[in-house]
Protein backbone atom coordinates (compact mmCIF):
# COMPACT_ATOMS: atom_id res chain seq x y z
CA UNK A 1 0.00 0.00 0.00
CA UNK A 2 2.96 2.64 0.42
CA UNK A 3 4.73 1.68 -2.39
CA UNK A 4 1.14 2.66 -4.17
CA UNK A 5 1.14 6.04 -2.35
CA UNK A 6 4.53 6.10 -3.43
CA UNK A 7 3.87 5.81 -6.76
CA UNK A 8 1.12 8.01 -6.44
CA UNK A 9 2.91 11.22 -5.56
CA UNK A 10 5.60 10.32 -8.31
CA UNK A 11 3.19 10.17 -10.86
CA UNK A 12 1.81 13.36 -9.73
CA UNK A 13 5.23 15.69 -9.55
CA UNK A 14 6.07 14.20 -12.72
CA UNK A 15 2.63 15.84 -14.24
CA UNK A 16 4.13 18.80 -12.25
CA UNK A 17 7.73 18.83 -13.53
CA UNK A 18 6.56 18.16 -17.06
CA UNK A 19 3.74 20.46 -17.37
CA UNK A 20 5.40 23.26 -15.60
CA UNK A 21 8.48 23.24 -17.72
CA UNK A 22 6.34 23.36 -20.78
CA UNK A 23 5.10 26.54 -19.24
CA UNK A 24 8.21 27.73 -18.81
CA UNK A 25 8.96 27.83 -22.29
CA UNK A 26 6.02 28.90 -23.74
CA UNK A 27 4.54 31.18 -21.45
CA UNK A 28 4.31 34.82 -23.04
CA UNK A 29 4.84 36.85 -19.44
CA UNK A 30 8.42 36.20 -18.67
CA UNK A 31 7.35 36.57 -14.77
CA UNK A 32 5.12 33.86 -14.62
CA UNK A 33 7.71 32.07 -16.73
CA UNK A 34 10.43 32.29 -13.62
CA UNK A 35 7.48 31.19 -11.26
CA UNK A 36 6.73 28.37 -12.82
CA UNK A 37 10.77 27.59 -13.06
CA UNK A 38 10.15 27.26 -9.31
CA UNK A 39 7.33 25.28 -8.85
CA UNK A 40 9.44 22.86 -11.76
CA UNK A 41 12.58 22.97 -9.51
CA UNK A 42 10.30 22.59 -6.37
CA UNK A 43 9.17 19.70 -7.62
CA UNK A 44 12.34 18.09 -8.35
CA UNK A 45 13.01 18.55 -4.60
CA UNK A 46 9.93 16.14 -4.36
CA UNK A 47 11.36 13.30 -6.03
CA UNK A 48 14.32 13.56 -4.14
CA UNK A 49 12.37 13.12 -1.14
CA UNK A 50 10.62 10.21 -2.34
CA UNK A 51 14.13 8.24 -3.64
CA UNK A 52 15.06 9.25 0.19
CA UNK A 53 18.07 11.64 -0.66
CA UNK A 54 16.57 14.59 1.91
CA UNK A 55 19.75 16.65 1.41
CA UNK A 56 19.85 16.94 -2.03
CA UNK A 57 15.81 17.80 -1.87
CA UNK A 58 16.99 20.73 0.48
CA UNK A 59 20.06 21.49 -1.13
CA UNK A 60 17.87 21.97 -4.19
CA UNK A 61 15.54 24.49 -2.91
CA UNK A 62 18.08 26.32 -1.20
CA UNK A 63 20.25 26.79 -4.19
CA UNK A 64 17.98 26.64 -7.08
CA UNK A 65 14.42 28.22 -5.27
CA UNK A 66 16.19 30.08 -2.94
CA UNK A 67 19.25 31.72 -4.92
CA UNK A 68 18.76 31.00 -8.47
CA UNK A 69 15.32 32.20 -9.01
CA UNK A 70 15.04 34.82 -6.33
CA UNK A 71 18.21 36.39 -8.62
CA UNK A 72 16.34 35.36 -12.58
CA UNK A 73 13.23 37.33 -10.81
CA UNK A 74 15.46 40.31 -9.66
CA UNK A 75 16.93 40.32 -12.93
CA UNK A 76 13.31 40.52 -14.58
CA UNK A 77 12.27 43.36 -11.96
CA UNK A 78 15.22 45.28 -12.64
CA UNK A 79 14.88 44.95 -16.48
CA UNK A 80 13.06 47.89 -17.26
CA UNK A 81 9.89 46.80 -19.74
CA UNK A 82 10.96 43.53 -19.11
CA UNK A 83 7.27 42.38 -19.10
CA UNK A 84 5.40 44.80 -21.20
CA UNK A 85 3.59 44.22 -24.01
CA UNK A 86 5.44 45.76 -27.02
CA UNK A 87 8.30 43.81 -26.30
CA UNK A 88 8.36 40.35 -28.27
CA UNK A 89 8.84 37.82 -25.83
CA UNK A 90 9.26 34.49 -28.09
CA UNK A 91 11.66 34.05 -31.49
CA UNK A 92 11.01 31.73 -34.71
CA UNK A 93 13.17 28.75 -33.39
CA UNK A 94 10.31 26.57 -32.58
CA UNK A 95 11.07 23.80 -35.30
CA UNK A 96 15.01 23.89 -34.17
CA UNK A 97 13.79 23.46 -30.64
CA UNK A 98 11.84 20.77 -31.45
CA UNK A 99 13.98 19.00 -33.39
CA UNK A 100 16.68 19.58 -31.00
CA UNK A 101 14.93 18.29 -28.10
CA UNK A 102 14.19 15.11 -31.04
CA UNK A 103 17.27 14.19 -31.12
CA UNK A 104 17.94 14.61 -27.34
CA UNK A 105 15.04 12.23 -26.92
CA UNK A 106 16.34 9.62 -29.46
CA UNK A 107 20.13 9.66 -28.11
CA UNK A 108 18.55 9.16 -24.24
CA UNK A 109 16.28 6.33 -25.37
CA UNK A 110 19.31 4.89 -27.69
CA UNK A 111 21.09 4.96 -24.17
CA UNK A 112 18.62 3.49 -22.31
CA UNK A 113 18.01 0.48 -24.87
CA UNK A 114 21.41 -0.21 -24.67
CA UNK A 115 22.08 -0.89 -20.98
CA UNK A 116 20.47 -3.74 -21.25
CA UNK A 117 20.13 -4.86 -17.28
CA UNK A 118 19.69 -1.88 -15.17
CA UNK A 119 22.60 -2.31 -11.66
CA UNK A 120 20.96 -1.68 -8.40
CA UNK A 121 22.77 -1.44 -5.25
CA UNK A 122 21.52 -3.74 -2.89
CA UNK A 123 23.52 -1.59 -0.09
CA UNK A 124 21.07 0.05 2.68
CA UNK A 125 21.23 3.89 3.16
CA UNK A 126 23.54 4.93 5.98
CA UNK A 127 21.84 6.01 8.79
CA UNK A 128 24.08 9.40 9.01
CA UNK A 129 24.40 10.09 5.18
CA UNK A 130 24.68 13.85 6.08
CA UNK A 131 27.95 13.18 7.83
CA UNK A 132 28.83 10.78 4.71
CA UNK A 133 28.34 13.58 2.32
CA UNK A 134 30.10 16.12 4.32
CA UNK A 135 33.46 14.17 4.80
CA UNK A 136 33.35 13.03 1.08
CA UNK A 137 33.03 16.40 -0.04
CA UNK A 138 35.65 17.36 2.45
CA UNK A 139 37.93 14.71 1.17
CA UNK A 140 37.39 12.88 -1.75
CA UNK A 141 35.33 15.36 -3.98
CA UNK A 142 37.19 18.51 -2.36
CA UNK A 143 38.45 19.27 -6.02
CA UNK A 144 35.17 19.19 -7.99
CA UNK A 145 33.25 21.31 -4.73
CA UNK A 146 35.83 23.90 -4.71
CA UNK A 147 35.93 24.42 -8.57
CA UNK A 148 31.96 24.97 -7.84
CA UNK A 149 32.54 27.97 -5.69
CA UNK A 150 35.14 29.42 -8.43
CA UNK A 151 32.48 29.17 -10.91
CA UNK A 152 30.15 31.05 -8.77
CA UNK A 153 32.81 33.28 -7.58
CA UNK A 154 33.45 34.27 -11.49
CA UNK A 155 29.86 34.37 -13.08
CA UNK A 156 29.37 37.37 -9.85
CA UNK A 157 32.49 39.08 -11.07
CA UNK A 158 31.16 38.84 -14.57
CA UNK A 159 27.87 40.01 -13.38
CA UNK A 160 29.40 42.88 -11.46
CA UNK A 161 31.65 43.95 -14.26
CA UNK A 162 28.55 43.74 -16.65
CA UNK A 163 26.46 45.73 -14.13
CA UNK A 164 29.02 48.34 -13.68
CA UNK A 165 28.39 51.87 -15.07
CA UNK A 166 31.86 53.57 -16.18
CA UNK A 167 32.60 56.42 -14.21
CA UNK A 168 34.62 58.08 -16.59
CA UNK B 1 10.11 5.30 5.52
CA UNK B 2 9.90 8.64 6.18
CA UNK B 3 6.68 8.65 7.69
CA UNK B 4 7.34 6.17 9.86
CA UNK B 5 9.85 8.29 11.58
CA UNK B 6 7.46 10.19 13.05
CA UNK B 7 7.43 10.78 16.80
CA UNK B 8 3.83 10.52 17.87
CA UNK B 9 2.63 12.02 21.23
CA UNK B 10 0.15 11.89 23.67
CA UNK B 11 -3.45 12.23 22.04
CA UNK B 12 -2.00 11.08 18.87
CA UNK B 13 -0.97 8.24 19.92
CA UNK B 14 -4.20 6.90 21.63
CA UNK B 15 -5.54 8.65 18.35
CA UNK B 16 -3.60 6.40 16.63
CA UNK B 17 -4.28 3.15 18.75
CA UNK B 18 -8.14 4.35 18.44
CA UNK B 19 -7.45 4.41 14.61
CA UNK B 20 -5.74 0.73 14.40
CA UNK B 21 -8.56 -0.82 16.51
CA UNK B 22 -11.07 0.48 13.97
CA UNK B 23 -8.71 -1.29 11.09
CA UNK B 24 -7.33 1.77 9.37
CA UNK B 25 -4.65 0.54 7.06
CA UNK B 26 -1.16 1.91 6.63
CA UNK B 27 -1.06 4.75 4.05
CA UNK B 28 -4.59 6.14 5.24
CA UNK B 29 -3.43 5.53 8.87
CA UNK B 30 -0.40 8.18 8.18
CA UNK B 31 -2.63 10.58 6.08
CA UNK B 32 -5.47 10.54 8.61
CA UNK B 33 -3.02 11.46 12.00
CA UNK B 34 -0.80 14.14 10.21
CA UNK B 35 -3.65 15.58 8.71
CA UNK B 36 -5.09 15.96 12.54
CA UNK B 37 -1.60 16.94 13.29
CA UNK B 38 -0.89 19.97 10.56
CA UNK B 39 -4.35 21.29 11.52
CA UNK B 40 -3.38 20.91 15.74
CA UNK B 41 -0.80 22.91 14.58
CA UNK B 42 -2.22 25.44 12.03
CA UNK B 43 -4.92 25.67 14.89
CA UNK B 44 -2.57 26.87 17.81
CA UNK B 45 0.12 28.55 15.23
CA UNK B 46 -2.76 31.31 14.60
CA UNK B 47 -3.58 31.37 18.03
CA UNK B 48 -0.08 32.79 19.10
CA UNK B 49 -0.05 34.90 16.05
CA UNK B 50 -3.28 36.48 17.59
CA UNK B 51 -1.79 36.42 20.56
CA UNK B 52 1.72 38.01 19.52
CA UNK B 53 -0.54 41.05 17.60
CA UNK B 54 -2.14 41.83 20.56
CA UNK B 55 0.93 41.59 22.92
CA UNK B 56 2.87 44.11 20.28
CA UNK B 57 0.18 46.27 20.57
CA UNK B 58 0.30 46.26 24.10
CA UNK B 59 4.20 46.51 24.76
CA UNK B 60 3.86 49.50 21.98
CA UNK B 61 1.61 51.14 24.28
CA UNK B 62 3.40 50.84 27.31
CA UNK B 63 6.56 51.93 26.01
CA UNK B 64 5.05 54.82 24.62
CA UNK B 65 3.07 55.76 27.57
CA UNK B 66 -0.16 54.73 26.86
CA UNK B 67 -2.24 51.36 27.49
CA UNK B 68 -2.85 50.08 24.14
CA UNK B 69 -6.23 47.97 23.36
CA UNK B 70 -8.66 48.10 26.56
CA UNK B 71 -12.09 47.87 25.29
CA UNK B 72 -12.69 44.43 24.22
CA UNK B 73 -12.34 42.07 27.53
CA UNK B 74 -10.05 42.47 30.36
CA UNK B 75 -7.25 45.02 29.24
CA UNK B 76 -8.30 44.03 25.51
CA UNK B 77 -6.97 40.50 25.16
CA UNK B 78 -9.70 39.87 22.87
CA UNK B 79 -8.84 42.79 20.67
CA UNK B 80 -7.02 40.89 17.84
CA UNK B 81 -9.46 38.02 17.66
CA UNK B 82 -12.40 40.66 16.60
CA UNK B 83 -9.70 42.77 13.85
CA UNK B 84 -9.29 38.90 12.37
CA UNK B 85 -13.23 38.34 12.32
CA UNK B 86 -13.87 42.29 10.86
CA UNK B 87 -11.12 41.71 8.48
CA UNK B 88 -12.75 38.24 7.34
CA UNK B 89 -15.61 40.44 6.72
CA UNK B 90 -14.66 42.92 5.01
CA UNK B 91 -14.76 43.90 1.21
CA UNK B 92 -11.71 42.31 -0.75
CA UNK B 93 -10.47 45.00 -2.92
CA UNK B 94 -8.46 44.14 -5.95
CA UNK B 95 -7.16 46.78 -8.44
CA UNK B 96 -8.00 46.36 -12.32
CA UNK B 97 -4.76 46.02 -14.02
CA UNK B 98 -3.34 43.67 -10.93
CA UNK B 99 -1.66 40.05 -12.62
CA UNK B 100 -4.50 37.85 -11.44
CA UNK B 101 -2.97 34.71 -10.56
CA UNK B 102 0.24 36.17 -9.23
CA UNK B 103 -1.64 38.32 -6.76
CA UNK B 104 -3.72 35.99 -5.55
CA UNK B 105 -0.88 33.40 -5.23
CA UNK B 106 1.45 35.76 -3.27
CA UNK B 107 -0.19 35.71 0.31
CA UNK B 108 -1.40 32.00 0.22
CA UNK B 109 2.15 31.09 -0.65
CA UNK B 110 3.78 33.28 2.12
CA UNK B 111 1.12 31.83 4.60
CA UNK B 112 1.35 28.55 4.06
CA UNK B 113 5.41 28.98 3.82
CA UNK B 114 5.28 30.39 7.17
CA UNK B 115 3.87 27.45 8.77
CA UNK B 116 5.53 24.61 6.85
CA UNK B 117 8.69 25.35 8.86
CA UNK B 118 6.46 23.75 12.09
CA UNK B 119 7.19 20.42 11.03
CA UNK B 120 10.56 20.23 12.06
CA UNK B 121 10.77 22.21 15.17
CA UNK B 122 10.22 20.45 18.56
CA UNK B 123 7.97 21.85 20.72
CA UNK B 124 8.49 19.90 23.57
CA UNK B 125 10.19 16.44 24.50
CA UNK B 126 8.78 14.43 21.53
CA UNK B 127 6.45 17.59 20.74
CA UNK B 128 7.63 16.88 17.08
CA UNK B 129 6.32 16.25 13.79
CA UNK B 130 8.75 14.69 12.26
CA UNK B 131 12.52 14.53 13.08
CA UNK B 132 14.18 14.97 9.76
CA UNK B 133 17.66 13.94 9.57
CA UNK B 134 17.93 17.69 7.81
CA UNK B 135 16.04 19.57 10.56
CA UNK B 136 17.15 23.05 10.27
CA UNK B 137 18.13 23.04 6.84
CA UNK B 138 14.92 22.03 5.57
CA UNK B 139 13.90 25.18 7.70
CA UNK B 140 16.10 27.46 6.08
CA UNK B 141 15.41 25.76 2.58
CA UNK B 142 11.42 26.61 3.18
CA UNK B 143 11.60 29.70 4.40
CA UNK B 144 12.80 30.98 1.39
CA UNK B 145 9.83 30.60 -0.22
CA UNK B 146 8.41 33.80 1.70
CA UNK B 147 11.22 35.66 -0.19
CA UNK B 148 9.28 34.71 -3.48
CA UNK B 149 5.43 35.56 -2.33
CA UNK B 150 6.69 38.93 -1.17
CA UNK B 151 8.40 39.42 -4.86
CA UNK B 152 4.70 37.83 -6.63
CA UNK B 153 3.00 40.20 -3.82
CA UNK B 154 4.90 43.74 -5.45
CA UNK B 155 4.58 41.94 -9.19
CA UNK B 156 0.90 41.04 -8.78
CA UNK B 157 -0.03 44.34 -7.63
CA UNK B 158 1.16 46.26 -10.73
CA UNK B 159 2.18 49.02 -8.79
CA UNK B 160 5.35 50.84 -8.27
CA UNK B 161 5.43 51.46 -4.36
CA UNK B 162 4.25 47.69 -4.09
CA UNK B 163 7.40 46.48 -6.54
CA UNK B 164 9.88 48.65 -4.38
CA UNK B 165 8.68 47.22 -1.71
CA UNK B 166 8.82 43.93 -3.01
CA UNK B 167 12.45 44.25 -3.88
CA UNK B 168 13.36 46.30 -1.08
CA UNK B 169 12.27 43.13 1.12
CA UNK B 170 14.09 40.59 -1.22
CA UNK B 171 16.94 42.35 -1.20
CA UNK B 172 17.36 42.34 2.50
CA UNK B 173 15.99 38.92 3.64
CA UNK B 174 18.22 37.61 0.53
CA UNK B 175 21.44 39.57 2.06
CA UNK B 176 20.68 38.16 5.74
CA UNK B 177 20.10 34.83 4.87
CA UNK B 178 24.04 34.55 4.78
CA UNK B 179 25.36 35.47 7.87
CA UNK B 180 22.02 33.67 9.65
CA UNK B 181 23.25 30.59 8.14
CA UNK B 182 26.72 31.11 8.88
CA UNK B 183 25.54 31.63 12.75
CA UNK B 184 23.25 28.67 12.43
CA UNK B 185 26.76 26.51 11.23
CA UNK B 186 28.36 27.34 14.18
CA UNK B 187 25.91 25.64 16.11
CA UNK B 188 26.12 22.36 13.70
CA UNK B 189 29.27 22.39 14.37
CA UNK B 190 28.87 22.41 17.66
CA UNK B 191 26.18 19.55 18.08
CA UNK B 192 27.42 17.58 15.02
CA UNK B 193 24.42 17.25 13.97
CA UNK B 194 21.51 18.83 11.70
CA UNK B 195 18.64 17.24 13.37
CA UNK B 196 16.74 19.85 15.79
CA UNK B 197 15.81 17.05 17.82
CA UNK B 198 20.05 16.15 18.24
CA UNK B 199 20.74 19.69 18.33
CA UNK B 200 18.34 19.99 21.60
CA UNK B 201 19.78 17.07 23.03
CA UNK B 202 23.23 17.76 22.84
CA UNK B 203 22.84 20.96 25.13
CA UNK B 204 20.91 18.73 28.43
CA UNK B 205 22.20 18.62 31.52
CA UNK B 206 24.52 20.70 33.64
CA UNK B 207 21.76 23.14 34.96
CA UNK B 208 21.76 25.25 31.95
CA UNK B 209 24.95 25.52 31.17
CA UNK B 210 25.80 23.49 28.67
CA UNK B 211 23.41 25.75 26.33
CA UNK B 212 25.10 27.10 23.29
CA UNK B 213 24.99 30.53 23.84
CA UNK B 214 27.02 29.89 27.11
CA UNK B 215 30.24 28.53 25.14
CA UNK B 216 31.83 31.80 25.07
CA UNK B 217 32.96 33.23 22.86
CA UNK B 218 31.74 31.60 20.00
CA UNK B 219 28.49 30.28 21.34
CA UNK B 220 27.17 34.27 22.23
CA UNK B 221 28.66 35.93 18.82
CA UNK B 222 26.46 33.36 17.17
CA UNK B 223 23.55 34.11 19.19
CA UNK B 224 23.76 37.74 18.50
CA UNK B 225 24.48 37.37 14.95
CA UNK B 226 21.44 35.20 14.39
CA UNK B 227 19.25 37.32 16.81
CA UNK B 228 20.61 40.23 14.44
CA UNK B 229 19.71 38.18 11.12
CA UNK B 230 16.67 37.49 12.27
CA UNK B 231 15.52 40.41 13.32
CA UNK B 232 16.19 41.39 9.33
CA UNK B 233 14.41 38.25 8.18
CA UNK B 234 11.62 38.43 10.18
CA UNK B 235 11.25 41.75 8.74
CA UNK B 236 11.26 43.99 12.00
CA UNK B 237 12.54 47.37 12.72
CA UNK B 238 15.44 48.29 12.67
CA UNK B 239 15.97 46.52 9.69
CA UNK B 240 11.86 46.61 8.55
CA UNK B 241 12.71 48.72 5.50
CA UNK B 242 9.79 46.21 3.30
CA UNK B 243 7.68 48.28 4.95
CA UNK B 244 8.84 51.64 6.35
CA UNK B 245 5.44 53.20 6.55
CA UNK B 246 7.49 56.79 6.82
CA UNK B 247 9.75 55.72 3.42
CA UNK B 248 7.13 53.73 1.39
CA UNK B 249 3.86 53.62 1.44
CA UNK B 250 2.82 50.51 2.87
CA UNK B 251 5.64 48.09 0.82
CA UNK B 252 4.53 45.11 -0.95
CA UNK B 253 1.00 44.58 0.83
CA UNK B 254 0.04 48.27 -0.27
CA UNK B 255 -2.89 46.69 -2.21
CA UNK B 256 -4.14 44.05 -0.31
CA UNK B 257 -6.90 44.16 1.72
CA UNK B 258 -8.97 42.09 3.78
CA UNK B 259 -8.33 38.46 4.42
CA UNK B 260 -5.33 38.64 2.07
CA UNK B 261 -3.57 41.35 4.09
CA UNK B 262 -4.55 39.51 7.35
CA UNK B 263 -2.68 36.90 5.48
CA UNK B 264 0.24 38.26 5.25
CA UNK B 265 -0.06 40.28 8.42
CA UNK B 266 -0.17 36.72 10.66
CA UNK B 267 2.36 35.21 8.61
CA UNK B 268 4.65 37.93 9.94
CA UNK B 269 3.91 37.26 13.09
CA UNK B 270 4.13 33.37 12.84
CA UNK B 271 7.83 34.27 10.90
CA UNK B 272 8.55 36.09 14.22
CA UNK B 273 7.85 33.19 16.58
CA UNK B 274 9.70 30.73 13.96
CA UNK B 275 12.80 32.50 14.24
CA UNK B 276 12.69 32.87 18.13
CA UNK B 277 11.74 29.10 18.24
CA UNK B 278 14.61 28.28 16.27
CA UNK B 279 16.92 30.69 18.38
CA UNK B 280 15.51 28.28 20.96
CA UNK B 281 16.08 25.54 20.00
CA UNK B 282 19.93 26.13 18.43
CA UNK B 283 21.48 28.30 21.49
CA UNK B 284 19.01 27.92 24.23
CA UNK B 285 18.81 24.63 24.81
CA UNK B 286 15.65 24.14 22.99
CA UNK B 287 12.84 22.15 26.01
CA UNK B 288 15.07 21.62 28.69
CA UNK B 289 15.48 23.09 31.94
CA UNK B 290 15.25 21.97 35.31
CA UNK B 291 12.07 21.65 36.91
CA UNK B 292 9.01 22.62 34.74
CA UNK B 293 7.74 20.75 31.92
CA UNK B 294 9.37 20.50 28.56
CA UNK B 295 6.67 22.58 26.40
CA UNK B 296 6.52 25.26 29.32
CA UNK B 297 10.22 25.90 28.87
CA UNK B 298 10.05 25.93 25.11
CA UNK B 299 7.31 28.77 24.93
CA UNK B 300 9.16 30.49 28.03
CA UNK B 301 11.88 30.69 26.24
CA UNK B 302 10.72 31.31 22.99
CA UNK B 303 8.37 33.97 24.14
CA UNK B 304 11.67 35.37 25.79
CA UNK B 305 13.08 36.02 22.56
CA UNK B 306 9.87 37.48 20.93
CA UNK B 307 9.26 40.07 23.41
CA UNK B 308 13.44 40.88 22.71
CA UNK B 309 12.22 41.26 18.70
CA UNK B 310 9.38 43.37 20.31
CA UNK B 311 11.74 45.50 22.50
CA UNK B 312 14.11 46.41 19.67
CA UNK B 313 11.13 47.01 17.20
CA UNK B 314 9.82 49.75 20.06
CA UNK B 315 13.83 51.43 20.86
CA UNK B 316 15.95 51.62 17.68
CA UNK B 317 15.29 53.79 15.18
CA UNK B 318 14.95 52.59 11.39
CA UNK B 319 18.44 52.35 9.38
CA UNK B 320 18.54 52.94 5.82
CA UNK B 321 18.79 50.56 2.92
CA UNK B 322 22.63 51.79 1.69
CA UNK B 323 23.49 51.36 5.95
CA UNK B 324 21.21 47.64 6.28
CA UNK B 325 23.35 46.10 3.16
CA UNK B 326 26.53 47.59 4.39
CA UNK B 327 26.13 46.50 7.91
CA UNK B 328 25.00 42.65 6.10
CA UNK B 329 27.92 42.47 3.86
CA UNK B 330 30.65 44.17 5.68
CA UNK B 331 29.92 43.72 9.40
CA UNK B 332 28.39 40.60 9.83
CA UNK B 333 29.40 38.55 6.87
CA UNK B 334 32.85 38.60 7.94
CA UNK B 335 32.24 38.46 11.57
CA UNK B 336 30.08 35.46 11.33
CA UNK B 337 32.54 33.40 9.15
CA UNK B 338 35.22 34.08 11.48
CA UNK B 339 33.58 32.98 14.15
CA UNK B 340 32.48 29.70 12.36
CA UNK B 341 36.37 29.11 11.26
CA UNK B 342 37.48 29.48 14.82
CA UNK B 343 34.63 27.76 16.07
CA UNK B 344 35.36 24.59 13.23
CA UNK B 345 39.38 24.95 14.65
CA UNK B 346 38.40 24.60 18.39
CA UNK B 347 36.21 22.29 17.92
CA UNK B 348 38.97 20.06 15.80
CA UNK B 349 41.45 21.09 18.20
CA UNK B 350 38.56 19.43 20.97
CA UNK B 351 38.87 22.15 23.32
CA UNK B 352 34.83 21.83 23.89
CA UNK B 353 33.06 18.96 24.66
Amino acid sequence: MVEAGVGIIFWILTFVIIVSALLVVTLKNIFHSALFLILCLFAVAGIFILLHAEFLAAAQVLIYVGAVSILIIFAIMLTSNMASKKIIQTNQNALVAFFACLMFLVVTLVLINKTGVWNYSTRNLPAENILTIGKLLMTDFMLPFEVVSVLMLAAMIGAIVLAREDKA
Amino acid sequence: MILASVELIGVFRWLYGLLVELGLEEPWLSVVIYGLLSVTIFGVLCLIALFLVWWERKIAGHMQQRFGPMRNGWHGWYQTVMDALKLLQKEDIRVDTRDRAVFFWAPVICFVAAFLAYIVIPFGDGLIVADLNIGILYVIAITTFTVISLLMAGWGSNNKYALLGGMRSAAQVVSYEVPMVASILTVIVFSGSLSMVDISNSQQGNFIFNWFIFRPPFGIIAFLTYITAATAEANRTPFDIPEAEQELVAGYNIEYSGMKFAMFFLAEFVNMFTVSAIATTLFLGGWHGPLLPSWLWFIIKTLAIVLLLMIFRWTFPRLRVDQLMEFAWKFLVPLTFANLILAGWMKYAGWYW
